[in-house]
């Protein structure tokens, strides 16, 4: 389905090693850094170009729009009003004049051009730090031209990353299920969609009912549970090439998969006569594993980042709570000690934190806690919310919402929202329909 | 690294505002509505259909239960003699969870649920052949109230025939 992007990325001038403007991402979005993206400047003759094959007045200031939604979205950075600028984008990207863009207040300044070079797409872009009038960085990319969208989300992964230490996470993507019709008789497909919404596709019919999707970290393939003929089974699906198959070969419901960090395992629930056991399974030689082995409930299975452990959900102290044990199913340790039931955790690609579901006194949680179960930290309360996923970075979780239904049992609703793990800029993510259980892709570009 | 250093101040700083609540975890109780719930497990027929004269097709359970209340146990075997009576009927035992709880755990507890039936039908005489068991978790919710009662009728184990 996507085309691996082939992009040509080289520095134009060696980055300063010295820090200049830094970015505090660790305090939310208190005090977002001002910062102004200018439109990429574009010639005439390249306008024209990108006009005739991707229907866009000026390409330009679209990639650069992008840009802006991204930073702003993070809630770390301000992008200033582009009425206020005063630099016209050719020449700003020469040589800004930072006199007037202080003037605006801008702390951080992006320019850049567009070229249409032989078919292709060349972008190159410069981030600037204002107060101190020096160049942070500069790069180039060349691609073919449908991947505008992605240019755009990869300079601002490298904006991200120059200004805040860490690695960004725009050029990703989300799937989830897509949602429709009454309460009682939901229909719901695998929906696929750029993390900023673009470019959302249906990837089953709803025929048949789909829940849970997850992407491998290492690949373009997703995990998830069909009830294909009414048999709920774990499936893999290739998102490239549509082809789908059931994993292992198990006498009953199977559920709650993931992928191991590697991308080689899928590991599991499997429900038989009333206990839910976690289960692997290899996908090269097709073993399987059983690696809990208990008459109670054990389920939702996550990996940490280095596999060598598993973090779990298990009600064997009577309650839903939530484990972690070595790989091999051993030295069983429940984390959880807090008021309520915790369910849905998932290990950060940081390794330090596990985020989870708590439900407590009718209220549904979304937090955080160290996998040693300390540290507890609630980052948003709701009637009804759940599943969270990381993003690549770990710097964001994903999760969905359900809405109270009135007297009558209508007004229902589930959408996609985002919090950063600070728990500020908590924020609804929009789908074409209601959405649910939501996965958040690796990197698609490093 | 400052980064660190500034992470880990920030996480003390918010852990030390957080307000946790201190009361112990109790199961939501619900009050008895227009005597359609007895604890928190349905006792109305509003939802029930009859797979035969007599012979209600549906058991409740309470939250986060797998328990057979003596209802239920009436009920399913009442099932038994039907199903005795009727040799070449197979059933499937769908399973489902109201909506107070994470989708992964509901499907288990769904198929907890269908599985105390099934382990009751088979103590009176039905074989493990004629019983196929499945787990909708909350999916499948019959009544899409946001309340206590909605959430009961929606505890259930429903009896189906297969064939």
């Amino acid at each position: 389905m996507t085309k691996k992007i082939l992009i040509l990325l080289f520095i134009l001038i060696p980055i300063n090693a010295n820090a200049l403007i830094e970015v505090d991402i660790t305090r939310g979005n208190l005090n977002p850094l001002p910062l102004a993206v200018s439109p990429l400047s574009i010639d005439e003759e390249s306008r024209k170009g990108f006009e005739k094959i991707l229907k866009k007045e000026n390409i330009g200031s679209e990639i650069s729009n992008i840009v802006e939604n991204n930073l702003r979205t993070s809630g770390l950075f301000n992008p200033l009003d582009k009425k206020a600028f005063l630099q016209a984008p050719d020449i700003a990207n020469l040589k800004p004049r930072f006199e007037d863009w202080n003037l605006i207040k801008a702390q951080a300044l992006i320019t850049g051009k567009v070229n249409y070079v032989d078919d292709k797409l060349r972008v190159e872009f410069r981030l600037w730090d204002v107060l101190a009038a020096k160049e942070m960085m500069a790069l180039a990319f060349t691609t073919v031209p449908n991947n505008w969208r992605r240019v755009g989300h990869i300079i601002s992964d490298k904006v991200y990353e120059r200004l805040t230490g860490e690695k960004g996470y725009f050029d990703t993507r989300i799937i989830y299920v897509s949602e429709e019709g009454p309460k009682t008789q939901r229909i719901k497909k695998l929906a696929i969609m750029d993390q900023d919404g673009a470019n959302n596709k249906f990837l089953t019919l709803g025929n048949e009912l789909v829940l849970t999707p997850r992407f491998n970290p290492a690949s373009q393939m997703v995990t998830y549970l069909s009830y294909f003929k009414n048999m709920p089974r774990v499936y893999i699906l290739d998102i490239e090439t549509g082809t789908q198959e059931v994993v292992g070969d198990f006498p009953g419901m199977t559920f709650a998969p993931r992928f191991s960090p590697d991308g080689k395992k899928i590991i599991m629930s499997f429900a038989k006569d009333g206990k839910s056991d976690i289960y692997t399974m290899d996908l090269e030689n097709r073993i399987v594993e059983k690696i809990t082995n208990h008459p109670s409930i054990d389920t939702s299975p996550s990996y940490s980042p280095d596999g060598k452990y598993i973090t779990f959900n298990s009600d064997r102290s009577g309650y839903q709570q939530i484990y972690v044990m070595k790989n091999d199913g051993s030295d069983v340790k429940r984390i959880s000690f807090g008021n309520g039931l915790y369910g849905t955790p998932v290990w950060s690609p940081r390794g330090d934190l596990i985020a989870f579901t708590k439900l407590h006194k009718g209220k549904f949680y979304i937090g955080v806690m160290r996998t040693d179960g300390s540290g507890e930290r609630l980052l948003t309360e709701n009637y009804y919310q759940e599943a969270p996923s990381w993003s690549p970075n770990g710097r964001v979780l994903i999760f969905y919402r359900e809405t109270k239904t009135n007297s009558k049992g209508e007004g229902f609703s589930a959408k996609l929202w985002s919090i950063d793990l600070t728990g500020y800029n908590e924020r609804q993510i929009k789908t074409p329909t209601d959405a649910s259980d939501p996965s958040w892709s690796s990197l698609l570009s490093n | 690294m400052r980064l660190n250093k500034i992470l880990k101040n920030t996480l003390l700083v918010l852990t030390a505002c957080l307000v946790l609540s201190a009361c112990a975890t109790k199961k939501e109780v619900a009050t008895d509505i227009q005597g359609q719930m007895q604890g928190d497990v349905y006792t109305g027929t509003d939802t029930v259909k009859y797979l035969a004269d007599g012979v209600p097709d549906r058991v409740f359970f309470a939250t986060n239960e797998s328990i057979l209340t003596t209802a239920s146990r009436e009920t399913l075997r009442a099932q038994a003699a039907w199903l005795r009576k009727n040799p070449g009927i197979n059933v499937v035992l769908e399973g489902h969870a109201d909506e107070r709880g994470t989708r992964e755990y509901n499907l288990a507890l769904g198929e907890r649920r269908a599985n105390a039936a099934k382990d009751y039908l088979m103590t009176y005489g039905i074989s493990s052949d004629r019983i196929t068991v499945l787990s909708y978790g909350k999916e499948r919710p019959v009544d899409s109230g946001s309340n206590p009662l909605a959430w009961s009728k929606n505890r259930r184990s429903v009896t189906v025939k297969a064939n």
